[in-house]
């Protein structure tokens, strides 16, 4: 049985812990406005860069030739998986449940003879898959000083995994990010960079009635690389509302097993305060008619 | 025929301008072009150069480092990689692109040299332009 002193104490502690869960549910909810903007406000240029690539992509594959980037290196043996995670932890299931889709996905690979390599974005993703899959660690890009993606930051991961590509050191590349639906939905999910992937549906009808300046390999050619950029700043732009959203979540979770864990502690605390009432009661009563 | 077109000029950050525009002079890759309402469709990339849109409120003008255009006879796109409104451009602002632009000249391939030459010679006019 705790004394009452300890009681008193650990209510003040869960406490004090809830203010900080509070304050950070707040704070959360702050930045995923702004996340939820920043993803709002970098949509029009991805749509619109993916109905012209697209376009250019299917004449290309009609032709059947084009960039590597495009066609793939006609292969698919050594694959690259691009692993974006938060940078900070207390965001409920958020990192762990992209790592569980990386790690499916890398057994399923595994299984087929595949080589995996893994470059990781965001330390928490790293730490995780840490234990078991360090030796296929290629790469990290660090972002914990970033305050606010922009799009040079996807430019620096997109250079880096284009470095590799052009030096032959995988053939497929794939990128794992949260997208988010809504604060209490986010979900993992996996896109194929290279080779490049479009919408065909987005497609614009009359693909095929423009006129290409300089030509239409040569647009190819110099937008594939940049779409490669535009994909992952998408991603990162979803992984970073979704990231808010689930430290929301968790927090206002946190916040009222809080409350309860208060309330609970309190009736003990009364109940063991009443007890010492009745007892010192008890002993004077018997006291005085022991005189 | 209509006299305006839309033009939509977007960065992948966000969109920086949408309104109705009678010609947009874009620096495209190989020269500059003037997309009028009913221009025939067109997709181009850009040069660092300076976009000039008419509309109805006047003239204004944009410093765009690269990116593409697409063109139509109702509306024209501008994507571009970085762009701000000439008023604003600094000469770090040029600076910062020339170094890019020379380290990525250096870092090319032997094939590749005639492109980021012609990007550098490029930035060196653009930023002629803005003195």
């Amino acid at each position: 049985m705790p004394s009452l002193k300890d009681l008193k104490n650990r209510i003040d502690s869960v406490k004090s812990t809830r203010k900080i869960t509070k304050a950070m549910q707040m704070v959360a909810a702050a930045k995923l406005r702004r996340a939820q903007d920043a993803a709002e406000a970098a949509r029009p240029y991805a749509e619109r860069f993916n109905a012209v690539m697209s376009g250019l992509a299917a004449s290309a594959r009609e032709m059947g030739q084009g960039p590597k980037l495009l066609l793939g290196t006609g292969s698919d043996q050594v694959q690259l998986l691009v692993v974006m995670t938060a940078e900070r932890g207390l965001c409920g299931g958020f990192n762990s449940s992209i790592v569980r889709l990386v790690r499916g996905k890398i057994a399923e690979l595994e299984a087929a003879g595949k080589t995996v390599k893994i470059l990781t974005v965001g330390k928490k993703g790293r730490e995780q898959l840490k234990r078991d899959h360090e030796a296929k660690f290629v790469g990290h890009v660090d972002l914990s000083e970033v305050k606010r993606i922009g799009y040079a930051d996807a430019q620096g991961v997109a250079k880096d995994v284009l470095a590799r590509f052009d030096a032959e050191e995988f053939d497929v590349c794939k990128i794992y990010y949260s997208k988010f639906h809504s604060v209490i939905s986010q979900e993992p999910t996996e896109l194929q960079v290279i080779p490049a992937t479009f919408d065909e549906d987005d497609a614009p009808q009359n693909a095929s009635f423009y006129e290409y300046e300089p030509s239409e390999e040569g647009i190819l050619a110099e937008l594939l690389p940049k779409s490669v950029a535009t994909q992952i700043f998408a991603g990162l732009l979803e992984n970073g509302a979704s990231e808010q959203g689930a430290r929301m979540t968790a927090m206002d979770n946190a916040t009222r097993n809080a409350g309860d864990m208060i309330d609970r502690l309190t009736i003990q605390y009364n109940r063991s305060r009443q007890a010492v009432i009745t007892n010192e009661l008890i002993e004077i009563i018997s006291g005085a008619e022991a005189l | 025929m209509a006299d305006t077109m839309q033009f939509d000029l977007v960065s992948p950050e966000r969109m920086l301008a949408s309104y109705e525009a009678s010609a947009i002079r874009i620096p495209a890759m190989e020269g500059d072009m003037t997309a009028m309402p009913g221009h025939m469709p067109v997709i181009t990339t850009l040069r660092p150069g300076v976009l000039h849109v008419e509309g109805a409120e006047g003239t204004q003008e944009f410093v765009v480092s690269g990116g593409f255009a697409e063109v139509n006879a109702a509306s024209t796109s501008v994507l571009a990689e970085r762009a701000i409104p000439r008023s604003e451009v600094t000469q770090d602002f040029i600076e910062e692109l020339r170094r890019e632009a020379e380290k990525a000249h250096e870092a090319a391939e032997p094939h590749e040299k005639d492109a980021t030459a012609k990007a550098l010679s490029d930035l060196a006019h653009l930023a002629e332009d803005m003195v």
